[in-house]
């Protein structure tokens, strides 16, 4: 901690920085006073809170999920600070419900929402394209293209948001999100002492259709003034080039064009909602041909169309994955926009190369729910966190996964289809506290049938290990309450829960197989630390060679430390298992599914 | 400083510390003189996948990725991943290739064959201009803390560079936990002498 608070300081005297897309958004929210920051962690955006809870001069917190946090925002900033909210793009569809009314009441003070989206979805259940909530919403939206953008428009972002009373939406992609790049450090604003009293504005801050309707004609005349606006916006801009060809781009594609397109004309955008009207017909006319270079779907090349611009985009770039300079360059060769060049290809790479999945970590407490769930064969509603890995090989235990808390209502949906099996659901803790809860709720009064194992590992594991309701601490590292899940679990009405040890195989065994025959909504909470929240690696276990009988039960546990060894058993030639020292932790999870006592603690040979 | 610059490519497996080295790498080029851009995958990957990082070091940099053909070194971690990501590099480039072999699940479960560290060898050495196997893993082992290995790569990236220690060790100074400086300042000192 001490270490985190000497970098953030030493930031502080430079003149430049290389910062990531989401540092670089941190320290807009410090140089913007932002004082009020909230979120949940979601790749690519999580590292913009964390980033922001080193200044001092900003309350930071991880709320339960995204509707909360955008809650929170909306509190403060009613209150006359200025507050962000911070969600990956997925989460945004959680955001948005309240993000939506902020829209019709505007604020007391500026409020920017970040949304990093993840386009070629590296971590992510689908590639939503967010730039069409600022439509939906009828809200200002800016595109940063680098790092030293990404803190600018923060920003702007805000002085934009008192001067239009608006929320400001800004999105990046994972590769702005994650990539570093140079930034010039600005002072950060004083920010605000003491606030007065709450404003009692109701016809403005209480949406009552009432008074909504009232506000619905400012939306509209806010969004006319600020196209007028987003004319004269700085990082809207022309670069007049080769007058044959003009390219339309924004964010990290923009980047990307530069590179592959040096001499082209330019209108680089930063803001991309409400366009430009004036500068895109001045951009057009000047050129020949226009093009519009955008990732996923054709928000900008739609809306310069029907202003009765004659360009082209999507039918030259597709609408799925990442666009990158090198295909970026392939789809214009093929379209004949640029000519085709006799350059070398590159190397090849052999093929049928083993593949590398992520896999759970050696001491992994997710691992014996997998295992078992697999050895039951019992079908398995699955939801987002690390343990989604438990969908992968060799477990193929989560059968459906599609958003988060999602597990426990398709749970409840499997046993109300009357199923001739058993059922599960699996869920981590973090998961469970966002979107899990209400879900479990409804289970009971609606007289669910089916199990809900709440793998609770005491953190959020997948997105760098944030603090949730169950931690006795927060972002901030104060001290707090922790919630008990079990007793929670049963003040909501669950009858059977039981508790268990993830790494003591036996007894989840024994507890799996008593839920799944109760008769009614069961909760097995299977308890064991994440490895990065214990920290305490025992001595790697090893393998008797001669007592391995090359059975592979140890294989179906998935743990990276678990390898073939050179030596083959003498009868079925099978390969025989050891353990790489370097790896393993001792959790000791294999040497209790080894059914021939051939994997032990290191002490015992 | 280099008129064109260099790319960079660090592939490995999600844990290894591919991040950290990257971020040295970068802090690096700012000294240097370069603009600098990098560009990591975090999430999902980090468990154990196949992760890449790109970095670039140059007069003006646009995109923050290195394409394929691109990279003047491939900077291995493992074995199967350095074969992995060879379409990086540009005809003529360099592999920088820690000399360890971490099995993935589809070897481990028997589903497929991990190719042997000598058979990769050879396939760089078929296409790079050099390849430089540095013991890093066995290195930082012996230094007593194995994850220093990606320091001890740097140590040998940074001869190859021919570019000033003192720069690199300042970084290493400001990028690792105070308690660990001393082990990473020894780590990269082994590494450079490798070379």
């Amino acid at each position: 901690m001490a270490r985190v608070k000497k970098s953030a300081a030493a930031k502080d005297i430079m003149k430049k920085a290389l910062l990531s897309g989401n540092e670089a958004i941190a320290r807009g929210a410090f140089e913007a006073g932002i004082q009020v920051a909230a979120g949940y962690p979601g790749t690519p955006s999580s590292e913009i809170l964390e980033n922001v809870a080193k200044y001092k001069t900003i309350y930071a917190e991880w709320s339960v999920n995204e509707k909360v946090a955008m809650d929170v925002a909306a509190g403060a900033a009613y209150s006359g600070r200025r507050a962000m909210v911070t969600t990956k793009q997925v989460g945004m569809n959680v955001l948005s419900d309240s993000l939506f009314y902020t829209v019709y009441t505007g604020l007391e003070a500026g409020l920017v929402v970040v949304t990093a989206d993840d386009p070629g979805m590296f971590s992510s259940q689908n590639e939503q394209d967010n730039r069409h909530y600022a439509r939906l919403g009828k809200i200002p939206l800016l595109e940063p293209a680098d790092s030293q953008e990404a803190k600018d428009f923060v920003v702007r972002g805000i002085a934009m948001s008192e001067a239009f009373d608006t929320p400001v939406l800004i999105r990046t992609t994972m590769r702005t999100s994650h990539s570093k790049s140079v930034v010039s450090l600005g002072e950060p604003e004083k920010p605000k002492g003491a606030v007065p009293p709450f404003t009692r504005n109701l016809e403005k801050y209480n949406s009552m259709c009432l008074y909504a309707k009232k506000r619905h004609p400012v939306v509209e005349k806010r969004l006319k003034d600020m196209a007028l606006y987003a004319e004269s916006f700085p990082w809207n801009r022309i670069e007049w080039g080769n007058r044959n060809l003009g390219i339309i781009a924004s964010g990290v594609v923009y980047e990307y064009a530069r590179e592959t397109f040096p001499k082209a004309s330019f209108l680089k955008l930063g803001m991309t909602y409400p366009l430009p009207r004036e500068l895109l017909q001045t951009f057009a006319s000047g050129v020949r041909r226009v093009i519009v270079i955008e990732e996923l779907d054709p928000f900008i090349e739609e809306q310069v169309r029907a202003m009765g611009i004659d360009a082209a985009g999507k039918d030259i770039f597709p609408p799925v994955d990442e666009l990158l300079p090198r295909t970026i360059r392939r789809y214009a060769v093929e379209a004949g926009i640029l000519p085709k060049e006799e350059e070398e290809p590159p190397i090849p790479v052999p093929e049928n190369l083993p593949g590398r999945s992520p896999v759970l970590c050696p001491g992994c407490p997710h691992r014996t729910s997998f295992y078992l769930l697999s050895k039951m064969k019992l079908p398995v509603a699955g939801d987002i966190g690390c343990y989604n890995l438990g969908t992968l090989p060799p477990f193929r235990a989560q059968h459906t996964m599609g958003a988060m808390g999602a597990s426990i209502g398709v749970l409840h949906g499997m046993g109300k289809a009357a199923l001739p099996e058993p059922a599960v659901a699996t869920i981590g803790d973090g998961t469970f506290f966002h979107a899990g809860l209400p879900a479990l709720l409804n289970m009971v009064h609606n007289k669910g049938l089916g199990t809900v194992i709440i793998m609770d590992n005491r953190t959020t594991a997948m997105t760098g290990h944030q603090d949730h309701p169950g931690n006795d601490y927060t972002l901030m590292g104060e001290p707090t309450k922790s919630v008990d899940i079990p007793t929670l679990v049963k003040a909501m009405g669950v009858e059977k829960v039981l508790t268990v040890d993830a790494f003591d195989v036996k007894a989840m065994e024994k507890a799996l197989k008593a839920c799944t025959a109760f008769k009614g909504t069961a909760v097995l909470v299977a308890r064991g630390e994440c490895v990065f929240v214990s920290r305490n690696p025992q001595p790697a276990h090893v393998v008797d060679t001669d007592l391995c009988v090359a059975c592979g039960t140890c294989s179906r546990l998935g743990c990276p430390a678990i390898v073939k060894a050179e030596e083959r058993h003498e009868k079925t030639g099978k390969r025989k298992t050891k353990i790489d020292p370097l790896l393993c932790i001792g959790c000791g999870v294999c040497r209790q599914v080894c059914p021939s006592g051939a994997i032990q603690e290191p002490q015992a040979k | 400083m280099r008129q064109k610059g260099y790319k960079f490519l660090i592939a490995g497996v999600g844990g290894q510390g591919t991040i950290l080295a990257s971020d040295i790498l970068s802090e690096v080029g700012i000294r240097l003189g370069y603009d600098t851009k990098k560009s990591d995958i975090l999430g999902l990957a980090v468990r154990g996948g196949s992760v890449v990082s790109h970095i670039q070091w140059a007069r003006k940099v646009y995109a923050p990725v290195v394409g394929e053909g691109e990279a003047d070194y491939l900077i291995g971690f493992e074995w199967l991943e350095t074969l992995r990501r060879l379409s990086s590099l540009r005809r003529r480039g360099v592999v920088v290739a820690n000399d360890h072999r971490i099995d993935p699940m589809t070897v481990s479960s028997g589903e497929a064959e991990y190719p042997s560290p000598q058979h990769i060898l050879g396939e760089l050495k078929k296409v790079a201009k050099a390849v430089y196997v540095i013991p890093g893993t066995m290195t930082a082992l012996d230094l007593g803390d194995v994850r220093t290995f990606n320091i001890v790569i740097l140590g040998a990236l940074s001869a190859l560079l021919e570019s000033d220690p003192g720069i690199w060790k300042g970084v290493i100074a400001e990028k690792v936990p105070p308690k660990a400086e001393r082990i990473n300042q020894k780590a990269f000192d082994k590494g450079r002498g490798l070379v």
